[in-house]
């Protein structure tokens, strides 16, 4: 399985994304963001956390701009898979691949834990590892991560099963707790939680895991 | 532009004595030019030159075979093994940050960054040590807010995990909050960068954001008093650009891979006249900037101005002149400005060019070389008033009072505002001693840690030197680590008092006989004094950040308390209540004198706990509120209750030095006992951990009430 992991000049999650990666067993390629085209093959495009180019706009904003987000979209469209990670979701919101969009943290300040995530569909290559119901720990670290959607979006968010995560205890007052969602085609996933903080017992425990092996394994039998 | 003229009123505005202006006359041999004049006053400052405290800093100890690089250059380089180094230093950001926190602080961390990859490391870990005036008073909420989201705003976008620090409330910061930044990075240590400039004719390289008005000046206020004219310095402030820095980072890090770099200075304080001076100075070389060719973002700035700014996210360099094509690709890549704005030369003079006209034209060596020097008066501090009697107090009223205090409350509240899990290489989070950062890719990892006691320091500042080390090395040792090296920030009022010189020259003394005897020499530091407000000094605040070394994880002590593991006491109790966290917060009294440090002790207690760590499930120092604190954070931590079996103030509050508490099961307990006594290191049991409540000789407190109290006063007293 080919992953590329996208990088800003802002990004600091970018590494952190390629270890989590390849420990579950991916090829990554780095893709810098004025690059044009994705290399050839690639299954998964993972756009990291960080802050993209500064975010004093709205976040990801000016990232969704970049070269490598006209190549990314259309990935998309011809049914690739993408993961998008803190500003990663931020930068999908923006290019238009998933609905919605994160405001500023209801507490007003930047929020770095470990909370509870609770598992809402385990219908998506990337949740399939898991069980609706499961309640991983995993870490969140943003400043603007409080999902808004229109209630016409939540509603059809929540009829087609796209919620893939709750918050049990919500740190950004996300709109009913939602922490990531998918597309409708169920291959972008775009989520605040950072799940390749979580791979490793040594820090941040192991709960993030089976997503990114899940993954891999899908996209190898594909 | 009309300059004015130089007038004795313009001189003293400058922070320039008389004494200091005739100097300049007797080096130049004619009076300076208004630019001329501004770049004396920005070399000269106290800030730049430690001219009052260069006499005593010279008596620190700064070598071992561990020391690449000690202080001297951008930050102190230390040997990790297998190739690599850390590279690490500390500075304060005070007069800034009471100012204009947010920004204050925020520019505060981008310099130690910059500081930290300027010498080709990448950065892995921050912490910061914060001082703030008493909560209630009326600017604390906001400089505490601001503080800390500056820190967080700058260092988290950056993406730098924040694994460490301290905050603390006292009275004598009302007028004076400090901000102490710490850095460390990463790198191969045959690959390490230095500003020393070499070879005539080369380019000198402006790279980073352009240059405004911001910040002109700033050396010299953070080299003053500060009064009620003090709003009126928000100028002198420079703003932020994290965005900017991470790219300059990145682009550093990058070109330093071209071997296009020969030398590197980041603009720090005082900007470029003072990048440009140092690498002329270390190379034994003259400059010659042209200043029409510096990239500016204001219109019409003259050359004082230029040469004065301290805008943010700026270096300069040497380069490789058959290089320079690649160099400049690197930062068009990174879309970060790039200009050749001068050149070495052979003649040992600093030329500054703009619009045709030569602005300035001085002897480089004598800017730096002959900057005054003071052997400022000093007074031994005066004995420490003896202490009188204590009341006796129900030890979990005296646990509850610490708890509730911003003091020893827990910190999340800062420290959930910082990102310390960037990078996924943090293994022990801040809140709690030290933090731990893995070496990434190795079985290594490094322990940081930030103390200083400034009541200890002020009632006996021999004694607070020594303690803030010992606390350091205890920290790093609590956590498995082998103590390596220290970086000194040291926080004073005015050094022209002579009792305020006293505590300084004290206080170093005290820290170089403790990093003599604990084998952590200092390897970079800043001084930052006349920390006053209308004549009203601080604390004396000397932070020590120390960084340790675990060779792999095994040697981690990072275990949790479990329940019915033995709660054992490493070290000599007395019960030392003088200046004493309980007296301080219960009875609000400062009497006493410090406690007293014995650093064989230190040592060999230090010694004894890496020695046994397999035996060890879980270990904290002992530090201000002594074994009652250190036993309730420990229990607190793992949510299991604790009993301890003394009752008596003393021995339950008492602050003497060398201790660590220690969790572990029953066998390992026996084991320990066997060879602490065959080294003879004293080793008491003093209880266990066990249940849901804290008890305490005869009194009981169930742990989810004060661990409630304990999450929850920090916010309650200044969010």
């Amino acid at each position: 399985m080919r992953a590329a992991v996208l990088v800003f000049p802002g990004s600091n999650c970018d590494r952190d994304m390629a270890v989590a990666l390849k420990a579950a067993g991916a090829e990554v390629e780095m893709v810098w963001h004025k690059d044009a085209d994705l290399p050839l093959g690639v299954d998964v495009v993972a756009v990291p956390g960080g802050f993209s180019f500064g975010d004093y706009l709205r976040c990801g904003a000016i990232a969704a701009q970049s070269p490598i987000c006209k190549a990314l979209v259309a990935h998309v469209e011809r049914g690739g898979y993408a993961l998008g990670v803190c500003n990663g979701f931020q930068v999908l919101t923006e290019t238009g691949l998933l609905p919605g969009a994160l405001m500023r943290n209801a507490g007003l300040k930047f929020v770095c834990k470990t909370i509870g995530l609770e598992v809402a569909t385990s219908s998506s290559a990337f949740t399939e590892g898991y069980s609706a119901g499961d309640v991983l720990s995993i870490p969140v670290a943003h400043h603007d991560g409080n999902y808004v959607a229109d209630d016409a979006t939540l509603a059809k968010l929540r009829d087609q099963d796209r919620v893939a995560f709750h918050y049990t205890e919500n740190p950004n007052g996300s709109t009913a707790d939602i922490a990531g969602i998918l597309s409708e085609n169920r291959r972008v996933l775009g989520m605040m939680p950072h799940p390749e903080r979580a791979v490793d017992a040594a820090h941040g425990g192991t709960d993030g895991q089976a997503l990114f092996r899940t993954l891999v394994g899908q996209l190898e039998n594909v | 532009m009309q300059e004015p003229a130089i007038s004795p009123d313009l001189i003293a505005a400058h922070g320039l004595s008389p004494d200091e202006y005739d100097r300049i006359l007797e080096i130049i041999g004619r009076e300076p030019s208004f630019t001329e004049l501004g770049i004396f006053s920005a070399m000269w400052n106290e800030h730049c030159s430690y001219k009052s405290s260069k006499k005593w800093l010279r008596t620190l100890p700064t070598d071992g075979p561990q020391v690449i690089c000690g202080p001297g250059e951008n930050a102190g380089v230390v040997d990790i093994g297998d190739g690599q180094a850390v590279v690490f230093k500390m500075e304060s950001h005070n007069h800034p940050s009471y100012i204009e926190p947010y920004q204050g602080a925020a520019t505060g961390v981008g310099g130690i960054l910059r500081d930290v990859f300027t010498m080709g490391a990448r950065p892995i870990a921050a912490m910061n040590a914060l001082s703030f005036g008493e909560p209630d008073h009326p600017k604390t909420r906001q400089l505490v807010n601001g503080v800390v989201e500056g820190i967080g705003g700058y260092g988290n976008c950056f993406g730098v995990p924040n694994v460490g620090g301290e905050v603390r409330f006292h009275a004598a910061y009302n007028g004076n909050c400090l901000v102490n930044a710490f850095a460390a990075g990463l790198a191969d240590a045959d690959k390490i960068f230095y500003s020393a400039a070499s070879g005539v004719g080369m380019p000198v390289v402006y790279l980073g954001a352009k240059t405004g008005r911001d910040g002109v000046g700033g050396a010299t206020m953070a080299s003053a008093e500060f009064d009620d004219t003090i709003e009126a310095k928000r100028p002198t402030v420079q703003v932020g650009d994290p965005f900017t820095e991470k790219r300059l980072m990145e682009a550093t890090l990058e070109l330093m891979q071209t071997g296009a770099v020969i030398s590197i200075q980041d603009m720090g304080a005082a900007g470029l006249t003072c990048s440009a001076v140092e690498m002329g100075d270390k190379g034994n070389l003259g400059v010659r900037l042209n200043l029409n060719d510096v990239p500016v973002r204001e219109d019409a700035m003259t050359a004082y101005e230029m040469m004065l700014s301290e805008s943010q996210e700026r270096m300069l360099m040497v380069l490789k002149p058959e290089l320079e094509a690649e160099a400049k690709a690197v930062f068009d890549k990174w879309d970060l400005d790039f200009a050749i704005v001068g050149e070495t030369i052979a003649e040992d003079r600093f030329i500054i060019m703009h619009d045709g006209e030569m602005k300035a034209d001085l002897p480089l060596k004598a800017l730096s070389g002959t900057a005054p020097e003071y052997d400022r008066p000093w007074v031994e501090a005066p004995q420490a008033d003896s202490l009188g009697d204590i009341p006796e107090i129900d030890p979990i009223d005296g646990l509850k009072v610490l708890l509730s205090s911003p003091n020893y409350a827990a910190k999340q509240w800062v420290y959930e505002q910082y990102d310390h899990m960037v990078m996924a290489d943090t293994a022990r989070a801040p809140g709690f001693g030290s933090g731990i950062v893995r070496v990434h890719g190795t079985e290594k990892a490094l322990a940081f840690t930030s103390d200083v006691t400034p009541r200890y320091v002020k009632a006996n500042p021999f004694e607070g030197g020594k303690q803030a080390v010992a606390e350091a090395y205890r920290n790093l040792t609590a956590v498995g680590a082998t103590p390596l090296a220290t970086t000194d920030n040291l926080n004073f009022g005015n050094p022209e008092k002579p009792e305020i010189m006293g505590q300084f020259v004290g206080a170093i003394k005290g820290i170089g006989e403790a990093v003599a005897a604990l084998d952590m020499p200092i390897v970079s530091g800043n001084v930052s004094l006349y920390n006053e407000t209308d004549g009203k000094g601080i604390l004396p605040t000397p932070t020590i950040g120390a960084v340790g070394l675990l060779a792999n994880e095994a040697e981690m002590i990072c275990d949790t308390v479990r329940d019915g593991h033995v709660a054992l006491l490493i070290g000599d109790t007395t019960g030392h209540l003088g200046q004493s966290a309980l007296l301080a917060e219960v009875f609000n009294r400062e009497d006493g004198d410090a406690p007293h440090v014995d650093l064989d002790a230190e040592k060999r207690n230090g010694d004894f706990i890496r020695a046994n760590r397999d035996l060890i499930k879980a270990c904290t120092d002992l530090a201000d509120g002594g074994l009652a604190l250190a036993a309730f954070e420990l229990a607190e931590e793992a949510g299991v209750g604790v009993q301890l079996d003394a009752a008596d103030t003393p021995t339950l509050f008492g602050e003497d030095q060398a201790r660590y508490l220690i969790a572990c099961n029953f066998d390992q307990a026996e084991a320990l006992m066997i060879n602490a006594a065959q080294v003879g290191v004293p080793v008491t049991s003093v209880g266990r951990f066990t249940g849901d409540s804290v008890k305490i000789g005869n009194s009981e407190a169930p742990l989810a009430e004060l661990s409630q109290l304990f999450r929850t006063s920090f916010a309650v007293a200044v969010a």
